[in-house]
């Protein structure tokens, strides 16, 4: 008994996929926030890249001191002026952008890397597990969220790997209950019970059923985190808990600049200027796919 | 029938916008209704029954339903052009509708008598203000009303809640409401699907015996041909958006042409003769953004010939049998 | 090949600090299936069917009794049963729709039986899936699609090539055709009959539709609140039907024919909860023959009217 099997080209093979894959990406483009969400990002990104190939003066970025050029106002040798060292504020904004994606991908991820298993074991086992994880991340949601942070990093120690962490351990619960839920209701579909029937054990089920079918929430969720974990760093940074000068970190620079406010202002506006931009971005971008990804839009 | 027609749906046709393009969702439909019919339309999936009927009380989302062309006429108006507010003092007064899913059309925080109360205290605000009836009074027509639909204990369950109630009795308040307004017309969408076999029968007899004791007009939307033999006196047989047939129950059960309409009854088992085989029928609905021209049957059809690819000439068979077939326009046709 | 004795599945949905609720889905239920047979399991909402189709299968918890494949006890199940029975019994689900991954295309939710419980891998399970899909007559590109892609018939096909991927003994089919279009459903029923010879299944065919089980079954077990009040070959039941209750559902079911029958008045009143049964027979509330006094405090038993009959009612007692 022969059959012509696997005969089929790569794009035959993949039809399927590419097809979704252009339905998004066309229903995305006429959202246009949605597009200048992802220009924003795109925008981050490539700057974060080539950073230190476009800034004027790397020096500044590590910690040189020009006491000379210090408070000037923004010119063209400085479009955005100089701080209260002389460095040049522009350089110390865009290579602020690669510590800023730094912080945002590492909490986002070590978030879900810890936050989504948890929430599919508590989903699907139930129970006693069920109670013992929801429990404790309700403990943990209970706690206002910075105040969380600055806890943790006033025991660790300020500086920009503790605040990460503290920032990570702050952000994971919101996962696990956005995981249970969605892990619960997945649960009752008729293709677990069918998988069930078949004899796959739940860490298959987990893995091969249930995660595939929560991934959009847990995208949209992650884009919007992105941002959010910006803006906690900066936070952190602000109060002198992240981020320590020299390194160009956007929220330690308004920290300091704060006290040279309204006379030199261009030294808290531009970093400032970055923080709402990014984030803007990224939320901009998370409501576009959370829009694209909606199983009401899906046809 | 040579009397007017109570509702008629002339020449319908009517498109849907969507992001992957035009769906041609209904094309060119007459269907009439006359006074004290029971008129079903049976369909499969996509035929566009409930689209039709939709269609009449302008409850279909526009965009991105389109109406491309067509009248829908009752009592000289039609309905198709009539703006919002005029639809809306038509909804209930001159056409009710009841839908499949009885649970989803009752509002689960108030009380079955109460919402009851209010739809008969909505119609009021249509007549002139000396002409209205008051509260107490609307409380003892929805009493009434309950009664009609044999509710059992219809004081105690008018206090109830609708998780509270059994499928079939929330069917029946569904028929409380629709029938409150005293319409000339009931459109039932798919009433007992969701209902068990034994209830969908109380549910049959209830709307059999309210078209003698009111008179009446009936217009049954289902997949189910058992269903309409026990109800209906005329079918009407969609596919794909058109309607291939029209004729008496009897005429399309003892007698039918289309063969689409042949294939369905091949397909269906019955309770007590067992046929040897079911056949099904081959092949796809076609694709309605890309429709066949012509009989959109086409593709499936047994008899198909070139001439197919143009749209059939409705042909009447008999006083209670038309139908949309060039196999049998081509005898009449000089 | 399949026997079941004395099944109870009771589920417990007491709420904390309130009247205890122990919905009883299956009641003590006795059924046997020979190889080859197909019988159909008739009721309607809260008939405890497609529990039992369930417990069979152990996707719900199983209170009591003794379920017996090929001769292998399956309650309690342990591990090593456990193999035996997935491979043995497999179920076709209610709504193809949702039976199917979404996120899988074609290949891997039919291979996953395979995968479990064989060492196919790579090109072999490909060729070894393709084959099946050519059973339930797919041709080969399906391999890939995905579930949004295919229609209502095609997806219970793919369904059924999963389920038999593995030669089960038994097809357990949970309302398989009523969420099909009836033209796409008698060609599933007609192929569902050409599988049962082709591969020697046997059948349990769960189902509400009265003339769907007449087509397909040769004996039928009719079930209320999950007890079976009558048992018999199809043709014997249908034609003529003792319990009061086969006698009010065939009387219910509307023929597609114009001559429409003579008909008894529809069964009153709605079907009972499965959390407060009546004490005594648990149709007494609604039947048209109930004798006052035996009906309202015994429960009948279901007894042997003849060697394929049996029925649970008095008046046959």
């Amino acid at each position: 008994m022969s059959t012509e099997v696997a005969y089929l080209t790569w794009r035959q093979r993949h039809h399927s996929t590419i097809r979704a894959v252009r339905l998004y990406a066309r229903t995305f483009a006429r959202n246009s926030s949605a597009m200048f969400g992802l220009f924003l990002v795109m925008l981050i990104v490539i700057t974060a890249i080539i950073a230190p190939w476009i800034v004027p003066y790397p020096e500044d970025a590590i910690g040189a001191v020009h006491l000379d050029l210090k408070l000037m106002p923004p010119s063209w040798d400085h479009w955005f002026g100089t701080d209260e060292v002389g460095n040049d504020v522009f350089t110390r904004v865009i290579m602020g952008t690669r510590i800023t994606l730094q912080i945002a991908c590492t909490v986002t991820g070590i978030a879900i890397l810890i936050g989504v298993p948890l929430g599919m074991i508590a989903g699907y086992t139930g129970g006693y597990t069920q109670e013992v994880i929801m429990r404790i991340t309700d403990i943990f949601l209970g706690v206002p969220g910075l105040i969380l942070a600055i806890a943790i990093v006033g025991a660790l120690g300020p500086g920009i790997i503790n605040a990460m962490l503290a920032l990570s351990l702050v952000w994971w619960p919101g996962y696990v209950r956005l995981v249970q839920a969605k892990t619960l209701s997945i649960k009752n579909d008729i293709y677990v019970q069918a998988a069930q029937s078949m004899g796959a054990k739940r860490l298959r089920i987990v893995f091969v059923h249930i995660l595939p079918n929560c991934s959009s929430p847990i995208i949209v969720k992650a884009s919007m985190d992105m941002g959010m974990s910006i803006l906690g760093a900066a936070s952190l940074g602000f109060l002198g808990l992240g981020a320590q000068p020299p390194e160009p970190e956007w929220g330690s620079m308004i920290s300091i600049a704060r006290n040279y406010l309204p006379d030199w202002w261009w030294y808290s506006f531009f970093p400032g200027l970055a923080i709402f931009l990014t984030v803007m971005g990224f939320n901009l971008l998370g409501d576009g796919l959370r829009d694209i990804l909606d199983p009401q839009h899906r046809e | 029938m040579t009397d007017q027609p109570l509702l008629s749906i002339r020449d319908f046709s009517l498109d849907f916008d969507t992001f992957d393009g035009v769906y041609h969702a209904i094309d060119d439909v007459n269907i009439d209704l006359h006074t004290g019919e029971a008129l079903g339309i049976v369909g499969e999936t996509g035929c566009g029954k409930s689209v039709t009927a939709k269609s009449i009380l302008q409850l279909l989302p526009s965009p991105p339903a389109r109406v491309t062309s067509g009248e829908i006429w009752l009592d000289g108006e039609n309905f198709l052009t009539l703006d919002a507010k005029s639809i809306q003092k038509k909804r209930g007064i001159d056409v009710s509708m009841i839908f499949q899913d009885p649970m989803t059309y009752l509002n689960p925080v108030f009380t079955i008598g109460q919402q009851l109360v209010d739809v008969i205290l909505a119609h009021q605000r249509l007549k002139p203000v000396g002409n209205r009836i008051n509260k107490a009074a609307a409380k003892t027509r929805a009493m009434e009303l309950l009664e009609r639909v044999r509710l059992p204990n219809p004081e105690r369950q008018f206090d109830s809640y609708p998780h509270e109630l059994s499928g079939g009795m929330r069917q029946r308040i569904l028929i409380a409401q629709a029938l409150s307004g005293h319409p000339k017309i009931l459109i039932a969408d798919e009433p007992t699907t969701a209902l068990d076999v034994t209830i969908q029968a109380q549910i049959l007899d209830l709307i059999k015996d309210l078209i003698n004791e009111l008179g009446l007009s009936v217009v049954l939307i289902t997949h189910d041909l058992g269903v309409v033999a026990s109800i209906c006196t005329r079918v009407v047989i969609m596919y794909a958006g058109q309607v291939v047939e029209d004729a008496s129950v009897n005429e399309i059960f003892d007698n039918p042409k289309h063969p689409y309409t042949k294939g369905l009854l091949a397909a269906v088992p019955h309770p007590t003769q067992r046929a040897s085989t079911l056949t099904g029928i081959p092949g796809n609905l076609p694709n309605l953004l890309d429709p066949p021209s012509g009989c959109r049957f086409r593709e499936r059809c047994p008899l198909v010939r070139e001439k197919c690819s143009e749209r059939p000439r409705w042909t009447t068979l008999s006083d209670y049998h038309g139908i949309a077939c060039w196999e049998f326009s081509e005898s009449k046709h000089a | 090949m399949l026997d079941i004795k004395d099944l109870k599945v009771h589920f417990d949905t007491s709420k904390p600090l309130k009247r205890k609720t122990i919905v009883k889905a299956v009641n003590g239920v006795n059924l046997s299936l020979a190889k080859g047979d197909a019988l159909g399991l008739v009721g309607e909402s809260g008939s405890g069917k497609s529990t039992i189709g369930k417990a069979i299968l152990h996707l719900v918890p199983i209170t009591n009794g003794s379920i017996k494949i090929d001769g292998f006890e399956t309650n309690p199940l342990s591990r090593k049963i456990e193999r035996e029975l997935r491979r043995r019994a497999q179920m076709i689900f209610q709504d193809p729709h949702s039976a199917l991954n979404p996120r899988l295309p074609v290949l891997r939710s039919v291979a996953e039986p395979l995968v479990l419980h064989t060492d196919l891998r790579g090109s072999e399970l490909r060729t070894k899936v393709a084959e099946l899909l050519e059973t339930v007559g797919l041709p080969s590109q399906f391999l890939y699609r995905y579930p949004h892609e295919l229609s209502g018939g095609q997806k219970q096909r793919v369904c059924i090539a999963r389920a038999i991927a593995l030669n089960p003994d038994l097809l357990i089919l949970d309302e398989p055709t009523s969420a099909l279009d009836v033209s796409v459903q008698a060609q599933i029923l007609e192929f569902l009959k050409e599988l049962q010879i082709k591969f020697s299944l046997s059948f349990l065919f769960i189902s509400h539709d009265l003339s769907v089980i007449r087509h397909l079954c040769n004996r039928v077990a009719v079930m209320y609140l999950g007890e079976i009040v009558e048992e018999g070959l199809t043709t014997d039941i249908f034609h003529s039907p003792k319990h009061p209750y086969t006698q009010a559902l065939l009387n219910a079911v509307p023929f597609p024919q114009a001559e429409q029958p003579d008909r008894e008045a529809p069964l009153t009143g709605d079907i009972p909860s499965p959390v407060d049964l009546p004490i005594g027979c648990n149709f007494s509330t609604r039947c048209p023959k109930m004798m006052k006094g035996t009906c309202e405090t015994t429960s009948p038993i279901l007894s042997e009217l003849s060697k394929t009959r049996k029925v649970a009612c008095h008046l046959h007692s």
